[in-house]
């Protein structure tokens, strides 16, 4: 199969300039996968940038409170629209001290990302020009995709919760 | 003399010093000329826009949280409310991601029905944006001939799905019915009177030289700053860039029509309109061949074999018991779907529209990202209209086709 050549390729490279556990690849999934270490991400995306994937689709957070030291993730979904090649890049990071370097240096676009990303999850883009809440309001304190919030707001108190069998 | 050559320097020393007095200008929440609920706070130079911040979240309805709280069925309803002028395109958009994660397979006419209704809804999304355009240069008239055609388009929808709007059109695995003759007669009805009117609209606007002055040059990107700023779409489009998720990750048998991608070169207001025109054409071409093939297909076949996702038939719902448990078994969520990820994208009416789905194999979603095209373009508007008058910032809002349910999920 083609994917896994040039997956192969990139991962060579990735792998002589940082160093790679060999799990970090994931080829079962529906794009290749890859995780990274916090401190390998610029590192990496400005190597993958430079080797054809400039164009950033998407980023995004995810909550998983069972994984301990690495409860928040931050998603990056990567296309080389020449060759069209995806990729998806997930960094882990540990609740207590959720920071990740900010991609606006190399993608502009990910300002408003990153911002959705710290209002919904609380992740800190660290360098981030301009890091506040997007969506919500900013008197907001807490962040709210995170998964031990209730769907209903938290802030409220009219509402008894016995009243909604909760 | 001397004297009072002396004292017009000094006064032109002072007019030269003095601090440039800026006045802020509140460009929304709610402004006649926005189409929707955006806050721009402007910093003017008279009629020159120095500085500008977008202000968004003003609809903000908290989709990604409610959809880890909403089977996988009663998702498709919150979809409609992203892109409320493509809302079709939306739907079949997550059916596919659904499809793709529980690996579906889905008959050839099923997929064409799709494509007729996705073009469709692409039409209808386009002609909102160009005439809306025209509406924002002064130009009422194309905007009030070329609506009642989109008035046409869902009145189709409504006579498949019974909704106009939001329309939750289709389900995992196909539609919920047959269409009925009606739908395909008004099919036909519209492709008869739709090139003429368009036509009609182009030659109000295409070539109208007072439209030209307004629009070109107005609100222009370069390509690298649009592939920077992750522009998709009519907008990147008319850069110049080809992208197109029809024909870069075909979904839904796009791969097997024959259709051109139309592209710009400067990347402003009147690149846009243009590229949205051509397209349309296209989707024209597209549903004409989908209509062709469709010929071939079995007749009665709507919705694909996907047992434990597609509701059973209403009538056996209300008669039979096994019918009725399945139904409320679907419905609330009882599903079989399994542990894994996928990113799935739909060309949307204004770019890639992608679903980030992660399913632990619950009833709700472990986590349903939206890519949503607009909210991450809007972010280069203020960039954008810097150093330009505040009525072209009208014009670059419009063109760029910002929906407010998109932009604030």
């Amino acid at each position: 199969m083609s994917e896994t050549t040039w997956i192969a390729g990139i991962e060579e490279q990735l792998k002589g300039k940082l160093n790679l556990d060999a799990t970090a690849l994931d080829l079962n999934a529906d794009i290749p996968t890859l995780t990274l270490k916090r401190d390998n991400v610029i590192a990496a995306i400005a190597l993958l940038k430079d080797s054809g994937f400039n164009f950033l689709t998407d980023l995004t957070g995810i909550h998983y409170p069972q994984l301990k030291g690495s409860e928040l993730g931050v998603i990056y979904h990567l296309h080389d629209m020449v060759k069209n090649h995806r990729l998806r890049l997930k960094v882990f990071v540990s609740i207590s001290d959720p920071t990740v370097p900010t991609l606006t240096e190399l993608f502009p676009g990910a300002n408003w990302m990153e911002r959705e990303t710290f209002d919904f999850f609380g992740i800190h883009f660290k360098g981030h020009p301009n890091l506040k809440r997007i969506l919500n309001m900013d008197e907001m304190n807490y962040h709210p995709m995170r998964k031990e919030y209730q769907l209903e707001d938290g802030q409220r108190e009219d509402k008894d919760n016995s009243m909604f069998g909760r | 003399m001397a004297t009072k050559k002396q004292t017009i320097e000094k006064q032109v020393v002072e007019v030269g010093t003095e601090e440039k007095v800026f006045s802020t200008l509140n460009l929304g929440p709610t402004h006649p000329a926005t189409h929707g609920i955006f806050q721009n706070v402007l910093k003017m130079d008279g009629e020159i826009i120095r500085d500008a911040e977008s202000t968004v979240g003003y609809i903000h309805r908290a989709f990604e949280k409610l959809a880890e709280h909403r089977s996988y069925p009663q998702i498709t309803v919150l979809t409609d409310r992203l892109n409320y002028c493509s809302s079709p395109i939306n739907n079949m958009g997550w059916e596919l991601t659904v499809e793709k994660l529980i690996k579906a397979e889905i008959p050839k006419r099923v997929q064409y029905m799709r494509v007729i209704i996705m073009e469709l809804s692409r039409i209808a999304d386009h002609i909102v944006c160009n005439s809306v355009i025209g509406v924002d240069t002064g130009a009422m008239t194309g905007f009030l001939y070329v609506f009642q055609l989109r008035e046409h388009i869902y009145e189709i929808f409504e006579e498949i799905c019974g909704a106009r709007l939001t329309t939750n059109i289709g389900r995992i695995g196909g539609f919920e019915r047959n269409w009925s003759p009606k739908v395909w007669a008004k099919l036909d009805a519209f492709l008869k009177e739709f090139p003429a009117a368009l036509k009609e609209f182009e030659n109000l606007l295409m070539r109208n030289r007072i439209f030209m002055d307004r629009v070109v040059n107005c609100g222009p990107i370069s390509a690298e700053m649009a592939l920077s700023y992750s522009f998709t779409g009519p907008n990147l489009r008319a850069t110049g860039v080809d992208y197109d998720v029809r024909v870069a990750s075909p979904y839904s048998s796009y791969e097997e029509f024959d259709f051109k991608i139309p592209v710009g070169t400067n990347g402003d207001t009147y690149d846009r309109f243009m590229v949205r025109e051509q397209e349309m054409w296209e989707s024209l071409s597209i549903i004409h061949q989908a209509l062709d093939k469709i010929k071939k297909e079995p007749a009665d076949v709507f919705h694909g074999n996907v047992p434990g996702f597609y509701l059973p038939a209403k009538q056996d719902v209300y008669s039979k018991m096994e019918a009725l448990i399945y139904h409320f078994k679907i419905v609330m969520g009882e599903l079989d779907v399994p542990v894994g990820e996928v990113y799935n994208a739909v060309e949307g009416g204004n770019g890639e529209l992608g679903f980030y789905l992660v399913s632990d194999g619950n009833r709700n979603p472990y986590r349903l990202h939206f890519r949503r095209p607009c909210f991450i373009y809007y972010q280069a508007y203020a960039e954008m209209i810097k150093g330009s008058m505040l009525s072209d910032a009208i014009l670059t809002m419009s063109s760029l086709n910002v929906i407010a349910g998109e932009l604030d999920a």
